[in-house]
């Protein structure tokens, strides 16, 4: 069996670093140990990848490999990174050095890539992504559209180094931001560094890290130690994985920037707060923290600099509410994940009563890039008042789904129009949901607004974690209410009362909307509950729930007076205001609906015109769905 | 140490660690509750106790039973964003639990008599404030009642919603209770009367058999 390893022939264990030096040396020996030429067969194990079961398509390129493995001059590596983003199109396989770029690979694929591109130095044509507008063929990632105009920071490395493998991230630089924290700067200059830089927490609210850092610094001095520093990767908006990908692409980030932050507050103990169903995650983050302590990393004594800190990582139990700080807590505490009444901030009485500071997963991966290339290299990226690079999980009906990192004060146009691809069929968007259920929707007409901070509340919505949902004419928006209202209905913990019998009594509404009961002034009383329960609401979850429903009717009123006055639904979703009717100009007789039809409602002979029996048509739109024609419709 | 602040543009004084409620009820302003007693820790679930904080042109309300009193900060009971949430909080409170007299009375009080909201169980008393769970934790000390499940799920019951014997029949949950639900409450937490003679017969059969 060859040896298809690509990891370094360094031992971990002999490796205990003390001091800045040693970092660096064995950097410069990892990347001795490797051969640049060497061909790398790089395949996609993020979480999206695996569900398409790239796992089996390494497998079958390692046996490949172990069975033609006699003609290629150099043997090469297969590694196994996180994800690479482009999600719509895994698995993906990247060819280095080459950089070639094949896309929605298969089991069966393999032999055709080792015999072809890895033999002989051919392109898998059909492998190639193609530009769904000029429909031409690219070859490498850095052409592609959606990779190219991307800024990765953040996401440098993910995709490119093996998560598991600490060397991978030393040899690309990781921990140097450490190093250079811990041996030429005091605490006080890391606050300083992070408060210029004007990095905003990435978790929702976007409050200035450096000042949350600095508060907490002032309650320290009151009240003493200890202090916890804490990562909130508690991630659970519908449609959001950002987090996810970079503790599974590039656990060692986030390590570093906690490691960092407990240096600069003093902390001794932190803990990473990992929702229980990203495994993978927890598993890279178990062992990054492993290698980590073996290398003197984490733990006692950090590189010889008398500095000890260490970590812990707790498994959220399954409630999206305990992503909130205060829930967040009382969970680690080991109590039931409510939120607490939070006039005294967690800078000053957070974890066990005591001054914590909570990040976001990606504010704490953001913290090392400030420390190595310094504040006004951050805030050089982005905009005034939202410096940096923002992650956003692009979804819904957009062609490109994937993970994409843009500087802040980009346009919404930008994002889903040119990275994205736009809408797969080419009409433009109806509107993006940005913030998950906490944020609102940003209309076509506002395509042009810049994606900050600010302009994002102004807007009506909010940056949020950084879930774009795309939206096109065939997605209501009372839907999209009724559907974000529900999954609220169901997180929320029920302490307050505005929030666990107001959201269902909002949603009672909308659903009323959706049969086509109601009235105009039924409408202003859901602005009014909606206003009584953000103004009511006990925590973050509640005051910010009603956001999706208060601006789909601020930007599309006509929708819902459609649905309460006219009984009608434009976008053909609410059931009870739709029927399905055949087009008799354009069917062709082909009986694919009929077929199709679960409740057997469809009728018509071969290449004879169909009809749809309303009385037993269930509306489950399948017939719409399997018409090549577009002869089914919805009136 | 006094802390001088302003309610409805009166000047009042509280002392260190007091809230904006305990204020006001010592100056007789009043404020409604349902989820607050002086003899447990504050858990601002109801939201009825919302009271507005303005600072120059910015707002913001919140909940006065456990907001701190601070130096110099003007308190308003009874603006139009304070009667907004108090208004559909009495609405969804007379909607889920219509068969409390006391909420109704309540409600009427502060001119709420009927609600728009549909009345899914008449028979609904309890508004799983919490209340009882907190005084039977923090006075009695037994945490025999406590909030079960999640969300719309919560409801009020012994832990694990199994009748338990912890509970020693003292009756201050009843007592407590803002809504009155707690009286038919009891037996569930305490299982049934001819459970517990059961269960009583069961235990003095063993202990005469080890004797």
């Amino acid at each position: 069996m060859p040896d298809l390893n690509t990891a370094t022939a360094i031992d971990l264990n002999q490796w205990h670093l003390k001091s800045e030096q040693d970092l660096i040396e064995l950097q410069k020996r990892i990347i001795e140990s490797t051969d640049p030429n060497r061909p790398e067969i790089v395949v996609c194990h993020g979480t999206g990848c695996l569900a398409n079961a790239s796992d089996k398509v390494s497998e079958a390129l390692k046996a490949g490999l172990a069975k033609a493995g006699i003609n290629a001059k150099v043997m090469p590596g297969i590694k196994k990174t996180g994800c690479q983003g482009f999600c719509s199109r895994g698995p993906l396989v990247l060819i280095r050095p080459q950089g070639l770029f094949y896309q929605q690979v298969k089991a069966r694929d393999a032999d055709e890539i080792i015999e072809k591109t890895l033999m002989r130095g051919e392109i898998v044509k059909r492998l190639l992504y193609k530009d769904p507008k000029t429909k031409k063929a690219i070859a490498t990632e850095q052409e592609i559209p959606f990779y190219k105009l991307q800024k990765r920071v953040v996401l440098k490395n993910i995709g490119k180094i093996d998560p598991t493998d600490i060397l991978d991230t030393i040899s690309s630089g990781g921990y140097q931001a450490l190093a250079k924290a811990l041996t030429s700067m005091t605490p006080e200059q890391v606050v300083a560094e992070v408060e210029k830089s004007g990095l905003r927490g990435r978790g929702g609210a976007g409050f200035p890290a450096g000042r949350k850092w600095r508060s907490a610094l002032t309650a320290i001095k009151k009240k003493g130690r200890p202090v916890y520093v804490v990562v909130n990767g508690d991630e659970g908006d519908p449609g959001a994985f950002m987090d996810r990908t970079i503790m599974e692409g590039d656990p060692h980030s986030v390590l570093e920037g906690l490691i960092i932050g407990a240096y600069a507050l003093g902390a001794q103990n932190g803990y990473l707060y990992v929702r229980a169903e990203y495994p993978l995650a927890i598993k890279h983050l178990e062992k990054a923290m492993e290698q980590a302590r073996c290398l003197g990393l984490l733990g006692e004594n950090i590189l010889n600099t008398g500095f000890s800190f260490d970590a812990r990582i707790n498994r959220g139990a399954g409630a999206f509410v305990c992503g909130e700080s205060t829930a967040l807590f009382t969970s680690i505490e080991g109590k039931p994940g409510n939120p607490r009444p939070k006039y005294v901030r967690s800078v000053e009485e957070g974890l066990w009563g005591r001054p914590t500071v909570l990040n976001n997963v990606e504010t704490w991966a953001n913290v090392p890039l400030i420390i190595r290339k310094g504040a006004n290299w951050y805030s050089g990226l982005g905009v005034s008042n939202s410096t940096g690079t923002k992650v956003f999980s692009l979804v819904g009906k957009v062609n490109n789904v994937g993970l994409v990192e843009v500087p802040m004060g980009v346009p919404v146009s930008r994002i889903v129009e040119e990275i994205g691809g736009g809408v797969p069929g080419g009409a433009p968007f109806k509107a993006v949901q940005t913030g998950g259920p906490s944020g609102g929707c940003i209309p076509y007409s506002l395509k042009e607004t810049p994606v900050d901070f600010d302009s994002l509340t102004k807007a009506g919505s909010m940056m949020g974690s950084g879930a774009m949902i795309v939206m096109d004419d065939s997605d209501c928006v009372v839907d999209v209410g009724r559907y974000f209202l529900r999954f609220l209905e169901e997180e929320s913990c029920g302490k307050c009362l505005p929030c666990r019998l107001g959201l269902s009594r909002m949603r009672e509404v909308l659903d009323r909307f959706s049969q086509g009961k109601g009235s105009e002034k039924e409408i202003d009383d859901l602005i009014n509950l909606s206003q009584a329960i953000v103004d009511g609401a006990l925590c973050a979850l509640g005051s910010s729930a009603p956001n999706p429903v208060l601006t789909t009717i601020r930007y599309f009123k006509d929708e819902y007076l459609a649905h309460v006055q006219d009984q009608k639904c434009p976008a053909g979703v609410c059931k009870d205001l739709i029927t399905y009717r055949i087009d008799e100009e354009k069917c062709t007789g082909c009986t694919a609906c009929s077929k199709q039809c679960p409740s057997n409602c469809i009728s018509g002979e071969k290449k004879k015109i169909h009809v749809i029996d309303a009385s037993s048509c269930i509306k489950c739109g399948i017939c719409k769905e399997s018409c090549k024609f577009g002869a089914v419709l919805t009136v | 140490m006094k802390i001088t602040f302003k309610i409805n543009d009166k000047t009042v004084e509280a002392r260190t660690g007091w809230t904006v409620l305990e204020t006001a009820q010592h100056y007789g302003i009043d404020i409604p509750t349902l989820c607050h007693h002086e003899s447990v820790t504050p858990s601002g679930a109801c939201r009825l106790c919302m009271v507005e904080l303005k600072e120059g042109n910015w707002s913001k309300l919140v909940a006065s039973c456990i907001y701190p009193v601070k130096e110099g900060i003007t308190i308003y009971t009874e603006t139009e964003r304070v009667s907004n949430v108090r208004r559909w909080v009495f609405e969804m409170l007379l909607s889920t639990c219509p068969a409390s007299a006391k909420i109704r009375q309540m409600a009427a009080n502060y001119g709420v008599a009927s609600t728009r909201f549909p009345i899914s169980n008449p028979d609904n008393k309890c508004m799983v404030c919490g209340l009882c769970s907190r005084v039977c934790e923090e006075v009695v000390g037994l945490s025999a009642i406590s909030v079960v499940d999640r969300g719309v799920h919560k409801k009020i019951g012994a832990p694990f919603l199994r009748p338990t014997d912890v509970c020693v029949a003292c009756g201050c949950c009843v007592s407590v209770c803002p809504t009155g639900a707690m009286q038919s409450f009891f037996d569930q937490v305490r299982g049934e009367p001819s459970m517990r003679l059961t269960q009583l017969t069961r235990q003095s059969a063993q202990e005469v058999k080890t004797s």
